[in-house]
């Protein structure tokens, strides 16, 4: 370990460590502009030089390895010329127009400048024009402010796979730019947003719309696929403003997706905010206790084997629970959370679990893709896969139809068939698999939302992944609820009806009412025979087959848990209040059990997570993954030879949110429009 | 967009210029295929060019684009077949190069960064060709020619309006860049 | 004492014979190559160490030193030699004449440098602008590889050596060691960061050695004539010959190889017919190509051409590129002109370096016309250090050190124009 000496402190930092490390070590703040700990070290900027002894000039501390008997000088009037030499460099072509620029407040260039910079402007000349860029609808561009510091070419390079923007030209007429004034294409691209350390990048929905210090900042975490990626709810008022990622090195690191980015316009749009009961054909408004009193009268009236229950992507853990009470106390068995139809919830529960955990990508050395598109389905989870790649020593195959994922991959085959001949060990990626020191196999849940899907995940979870202290095989969800769904048991009881069931008898005559909580993503025009029952958020699909609605919360309205396809409980924070009349979703069913004079013990939030916490202690143990036992899972029967397919063809369009947003329907288009083109081979 | 590709004869010279690069190191091609591309596409690179190199070098496209505006004998731009690139660095300018600037302005008709109405010529100022001691220097195509004044700068530009090739090299009578009126040194060789 | 002709390596400096193989063999090149090989790597880089050949592109490293870094021990993987031919530093124009006039001597400097690192291949980065020059290195090139000089057991030696020509396309950055490898890997010439150095990570991440063209094409007759021959020319620390280009204001300016340490003044006067106007009409003389700081007349009287003596008076020999300027000279001028150079050069990747060099242009413009106030002298200089010592490579100290010259020099003529022009706008004023 290299010893060195910072400022008179001597310090031992790891091999292979940075003075930039070693001086943070040491306790000594060194600014920064292009530095970047999760990208490679560009060393541009030069804000972060420092003294090395017998060095004939400052050295850029973010560059220079830690070597043993270095002594360092973070503090010296060469330093500090240096700092205040790079900041006035940076702001003679500089705008200032701080007073109007959405990062004011959170600024890197402001706040270095206001520790390390001169405080007035030496620079007589005119200052650099540079056209701003158009970078499609996510991002807006404000050239002039850009300081070069190339994070957002390296994250698009590095981290996303996606090389799209360059630094063209030279010198001073260096600009970042697609040259083509394309709009980026990367399902990851708002993150450079965040990475710009100045206001050249910035939200386009969110552009001038609030001033950071007005914000209040809310710890959340989102639903809109099942990382349960860490994020921070930035509101006014009773406004969603923004959503940016919080960080988290077991699950997103500090990137977040463009959905989840992106879409709460979609919070404000075709939200159901009012109770309404159908008369005389159409949907009316009514008071909470109307409401209420018409689906207890409803429910109460049914028999209990005639009332059926389906929960969607996006339900919360504690809503979950007091709805399957509810069905528990009615006596019905007709109760589902797989809307997609997945056949995963029979085995144990390591049968269900993306088990290696998302950090755990990184120990992995080969990796089979079954049925899964990662990137459309997670695009952190995919990032994270790539950056094991960029790592190097790591094989990737996959089972089923090609699709880009930025890294390079081997194509076994497309269906089931290929599945069994690798189990069998019948082609050259399954000895791969049976070497690898921590082999993982990700099944989509794609792979398994299909007649022999039970038979699809038996044998893939066949394959020899298990190591000592390595559990391989790796569900990848896509719904936010559906573990915690599958862990409390959101599923049909003893001769209960699972959703194709429930839909079946629906069209049967044999299930009269449905009730739906939050469910989006079934075949709502199939429920026309039933009385339906929607609680949820959005007039979505199965908003429009109600026969009564209760307005919920959306997930940045409710203090609420959710489990992430690990196995991982985490909580969300009410960022704002449910509009209108809408109300957090376990009150809602708490009422419920009231009209219906239920007995019911749960007076508080609290105590349905007591009630949790009793019946899966696991779930009660927020951010933590409780690792499960691995047990083979029985035979399945016989897979059928239909290829895989991938729930997503838009990934920007997956949920009753990001369907009623207006930004993610833009980049909805010009996804189709790109593949349409490419598809004409007029691209380029 | 116009599509682009290699001429026949250009392929061959495309395959001759990639062998000379280890096979996973490909992009260390895209310099010598600029050029190649921008010649046979008189003068400078359309963005289907770029995009060909790119493809068949399998460089992401803005890494190609990047370079085409990085380095200053690309063109991305239009421009006259005929370049004319006058330096006017130090050494030059010393010399005389306002001269041959103020003569190539008025032989061409039009001013610095302008190609002719014709299409023809486009001229242009050049940071140091490295030909000093032989300034100042006008760089027409391929060949310099050295030793000029405005006069003599005239003459060539006059000349290839005509169509004709001026002898390139020192204007003055002497030889490469020995001094003017023989060498100090080397008066033993050729013995 | 004059450099006798015998001990000139360049016998074919001004074109006057054919380049070709046979001419180029006439003059003594390819001759006992083989033999040079079979005495091994040690002996060779011994050799070039002790005739204290220092880099002749501008830094003046001992290239024997450079080439002692190299991996000593071959592991199948590729090892490179690189040699800089972008020569683009204002008022340098020596590599020119060797690539297109002695391009053999390059060529076999080549080999034997290969051959004592150990080098699977060699790569030439030749500047876009010199196409005829390419199309002859080239040509040669191809003269070797059909002798049997380069490839598969090259010069009969036993070794294998490839040798290619890789053209840029117009970035002096390209010079810069690292800038060159970037470029040759097919991006921007962008300057790494180092460490890593060459040595260790080069071209495509491999060991690399980059040498100038000059360095090289000494190499072949230093290892024939022997260290000591090169190493009794010039002085200690500063040995052999050197390639000196005169250009500016001097009455036949020229090309031509002298001995390391000749006076600046007999270099101008035995060569170049002296400065236009006498010697008395001299105003400064930038040394060392563009990048170096300018001399004052006082100082040019007595220098001599060396790395040593001119980096004790504030300058340095950088490539002997030596611009001349008489008394007629705008001396403000023509350095605002090198900073418009450094700011169109500036690769742009460091800040001190992209925002810096145009600053400086544009307060050296306003300068040349007296259009400033007396302190921007001071910020001027001020501007220069907060470039200096503070980017990836050296453009910006080459950008810095030629105004910091200028200051230290001409201070009072920077002073004189910024209070006549100030004079004369009050006459405008008082007139109107």
């Amino acid at each position: 370990m290299p010893k060195l000496t910072i400022d008179g402190q001597t310090i031992e930092v790891p091999p292979g460590s940075t003075v930039l490390q070693a001086c943070e070590a040491a306790g000594r703040e060194i600014p920064v502009f292009c530095y970047h700990p999760r990208l490679n070290i560009a060393g541009n900027c030069r804000m972060c030089l420092v003294e090395l002894e017998k060095s004939p000039k400052p050295i850029a501390s973010c560059a220079m390895p830690a070597a043993d008997g270095m002594v360092i000088h973070t503090d010296t009037p060469v330093v500090h010329k240096a700092r205040r030499g790079v900041l006035e460099l940076l702001l003679i072509n500089h705008p200032l127009d701080c007073p109007i620029c959405d990062q004011g407040g959170e600024c890197d260039l402001q706040d270095l400048t206001l520790f390390y910079g001169p405080d007035h402007s030496r620079f007589a000349e005119n200052k650099r024009p540079v056209a701003d860029k158009d970078l499609g609808p996510l991002i807006s561009t404000h050239m002039t402010r850009c300081i070069h510091c190339t994070r957002c070419i390296r994250f698009l390079n590095e981290v996303a796979g996606v090389e799209e923007l360059g630094a063209c030209a030279r010198g001073e007429h260096m600009e970042i730019t697609t040259w083509i004034e394309a709009a980026l294409t990367s399902e990851l691209q708002g993150n450079i947003i965040d990475l710009c350390p100045v206001g050249a990048l910035n939200s386009k929905p969110y552009e001038y719309r609030a001033r950071t210090w007005e914000l209040k900042k809310t710890e959340s975490v989102d639903v809109l696929d099942a990382l349960g990626c860490n994020i921070r709810v930035d509101s006014r008022g009773n406004e969603v403003m923004r959503v940016l990622p919080r960080l988290n090195e077991a699950i997103n690191e500090e990137w977040i997706s463009d959905k989840t980015r992106f879409a709460y316009d979609g919070l404000r749009r075709r939200r159901l905010d009012v109770p309404m009961v159908k008369r005389d054909g159409k949907l009316r408004e009514a008071s909470w206790s109307e409401a209420l009193r018409a689906a207890a009268e409803r429910l109460a009236g049914t028999g209990p084997e005639r009332v059926a229950a389906v929960v969607g992507d996006l339900a919360d853990l504690e809503s979950m629970l007091l709805l399957k009470e509810l069905m528990a106390a009615l006596g019905s068995p007709h109760l589902d959370c797989r809307q997609d139809g997945a056949k995963l919830g029979i085995g144990p529960r390591a049968s269900w679990l993306f088990n290696p955990t998302i950090a755990g990508i990184e120990q992995a050395d080969v990796c089979l893709l079954v049925g899964c598109d990662p990137r459309s389905e997670a695009p952190v989870l995919n990032a994270r896969l790539r950056k094991r790649w960029r790592q190097g020593g790591f094989r990737v195959g996959r089972i089923g139809p090609p699709r880009d994922l930025t890294y390079p991959v081997e194509e076994l085959g497309a269906g089931p068939q290929t599945l069994q001949e690798v189990v069998g060990g019948g082609i050259a990626f399954a000895q791969a698999l049976r070497d690898a020191r921590a082999p993982l196999v990700v099944v989509g849940s794609g792979a398994v939302a299909r007649p022999d899907g039970a038979a699809v995940l038996a044998l893939a979870a066949s394959l020899p992944v298990q190591r000592e202290a390595w559990n391989g095989f790796a569900v990848l969800h896509r719904a936010a609820s559906r573990v915690g769904g599958l862990e409390l048991g959101i599923l049909p009881g003893p001769g209960g009806r699972d959703v194709a069931g429930i839909l079946h008898g629906v069209e049967a005559g044999e299930i009269e009412v449905v009730y739906l909580l939050g469910a989006d993503e079934i075949e709502a025009s199939r429920l026309r025979g039933a009385f339906v029952i929607y609680q949820g958020h959005h007039g979505d699909r199965g908003a429009a087959a109600a026969d009564i609605v209760l307005p919920g919360a959306a997930y940045t309205e409710k203090h609420a848990t959710y489990v992430n396809t690990e196995g991982r409980p985490q909580r969300g924070k009410l960022a704002v209040f449910p509009p209108g009349e809408a109300k957090e979703d376990w009150r809602i069913l708490r009422a419920l059990h009231d009209a219906l004079g239920l007995r019911s013990d749960v007076a508080t939030l609290g105590d349905v997570r007591a009630r949790i916490a009793t019946l899966a202690p696991h779930l009660a143990r927020i951010d933590e993954v409780t690792p499960a036992n691995w047990e083979p899972l029985a035979d399945a029967g016989a897979v059928d030879r239909a290829p895989f397919g991938y729930p997503f063809d838009d990934f920007y369009r997956t949920d009753s949110i990001s369907r009623a947003s207006a930004v993610m329907a833009e980049c909805s288009r010009l996804a189709r429009e790109r593949r349409a083109s490419e598809a004409t081979g007029t691209h380029g | 967009m116009p599509a682009f590709a290699f001429s026949e004869a250009n392929q061959a010279e495309v395959a001759r210029i990639r062998a000379r690069y280890p096979a996973d190191r490909q992009a260390s091609a895209v310099l010598p295929l600029l050029h190649l591309a921008q010649a046979q596409h008189g003068g400078w690179l359309p963005r289907a060019a770029l995009d060909h190199v790119a493809d068949l070098l399998g460089m992401p496209r803005i890494r190609v684009y990047e370079v085409a505006s990085f380095y200053d004998m690309f063109n991305t731009e239009p421009t006259g077949r005929v370049q004319v690139r006058v330096c006017t660095t130090t050494p030059c300018w010393l010399c005389g190069s306002d001269e041959v600037v103020a003569a190539a302005r008025e032989t061409l008709g039009i001013e610095v960064g302008e190609t002719t109405l014709d299409g023809r010529f486009f001229l242009r100022e050049f940071e140091c060709l490295g030909a000093c001691a032989n300034a100042p220097v006008m760089w027409i195509d391929d060949d310099f020619y050295e030793d000029l004044d405005g006069p003599k700068a005239r003459a060539i530009l006059e000349a290839v309006k005509r169509g004709e090739q001026p002898v390139p090299g020192p204007q003055s009578g002497r030889r490469g860049s020995e001094p003017l009126g023989g060498p100090t040194t080397l008066l033993r060789t050729g013995e | 004492m004059m450099l006798r002709d015998q001990d000139r390596i360049f016998r074919n400096l001004y074109g006057s014979e054919p380049w070709h193989l046979d001419a180029a063999r006439r003059r003594g090149d390819w001759d006992g190559t083989r033999d040079l090989i079979a005495k091994g790597r040690d002996w060779l880089v011994e050799e070039v160490k002790a005739s204290g050949l220092r880099g002749r592109g501008g830094a003046g490293f001992p290239t024997g030193l450079k080439w002692s870094f190299m991996p000593k021990q071959p592991t199948g993987q590729p090892v490179y030699l690189v040699v800089n031919a972008d020569e683009s530093e204002p008022g340098t124009c020596k590599d020119r004449e060797i690539l297109r006039h002695e391009p053999h001597k390059l060529i076999e400097g080549c080999l034997l440098a290969g051959a004592a690192m150990g080098c699977t291949a060699g790569y030439i980065y030749i500047r876009g602008e010199f196409v005829r020059e390419a199309e002859v290195l080239q040509a040669a090139l191809e003269e070797a590889y059909a002798a049997g000089l380069l490839g598969r057991d090259a010069a009969g030696s036993g070794y294998d050596f490839e040798l290619y020509l890789h053209r840029g396309a117009g970035a002096y950055i390209c010079g810069e060691e690292t800038g060159l490898l970037e470029s040759l890997e097919g991006k921007k010439g962008q300057p790494r960061l180092k460490p890593p150095f060459p040595a260790a990570a080069g071209l495509y991440g491999r060991p690399t050695t980059v040498n100038n063209v000059e360095t090289i094409a000494v190499v072949p007759t230093i290892l024939r004539r022997g260290a000591s021959w090169f190493s009794d020319l010039g002085k200690p620390n500063n040995t052999g010959t050197k390639i000196f280009c005169i250009s500016g204001h001097v009455n036949r300016p020229c090309t031509v190889e002298e001995e390391m340490g000749i006076p600046l003044k007999v270099l101008i006067e035995r060569h170049c017919g002296g400065v236009r106007g006498g010697w008395d009409n001299l105003l400064a003389v930038i040394p060392g190509g563009s990048s170096v700081p300018l001399l004052p007349k006082s100082i040019c009287d007595t220098v001599h051409m060396d790395f040593d003596s001119l980096r004790e008076v504030r300058s340095g020999l950088g490539t002997a590129g030596v611009i001349v300027m008489d008394r007629s000279t705008d001396i403000v001028r023509a350095i605002a002109r090198l900073s418009k150079f450094y700011m169109h050069e500036s690769c742009g990747q460091c800040t001190p370096c992209r925002e810096g060099t145009g600053w400086l242009w544009r307060m050296m413009t306003r300068l040349a016309e007296g259009r400033a106030r007396l302190e921007e002298i001071d910020l001027l200089d001020e501007v220069t250090r907060e470039i200096e010592g503070h980017t990836i490579c050296a453009l910006g100290d080459a950008a810095a050190w030629p105004v910091q010259g200028l200051i230290r020099h001409f201070r009072p003529e920077l002073e004189r124009r910024i209070r006549a022009a100030a004079l004369q706008q009050a006459q405008q004023r008082q007139a109107a």
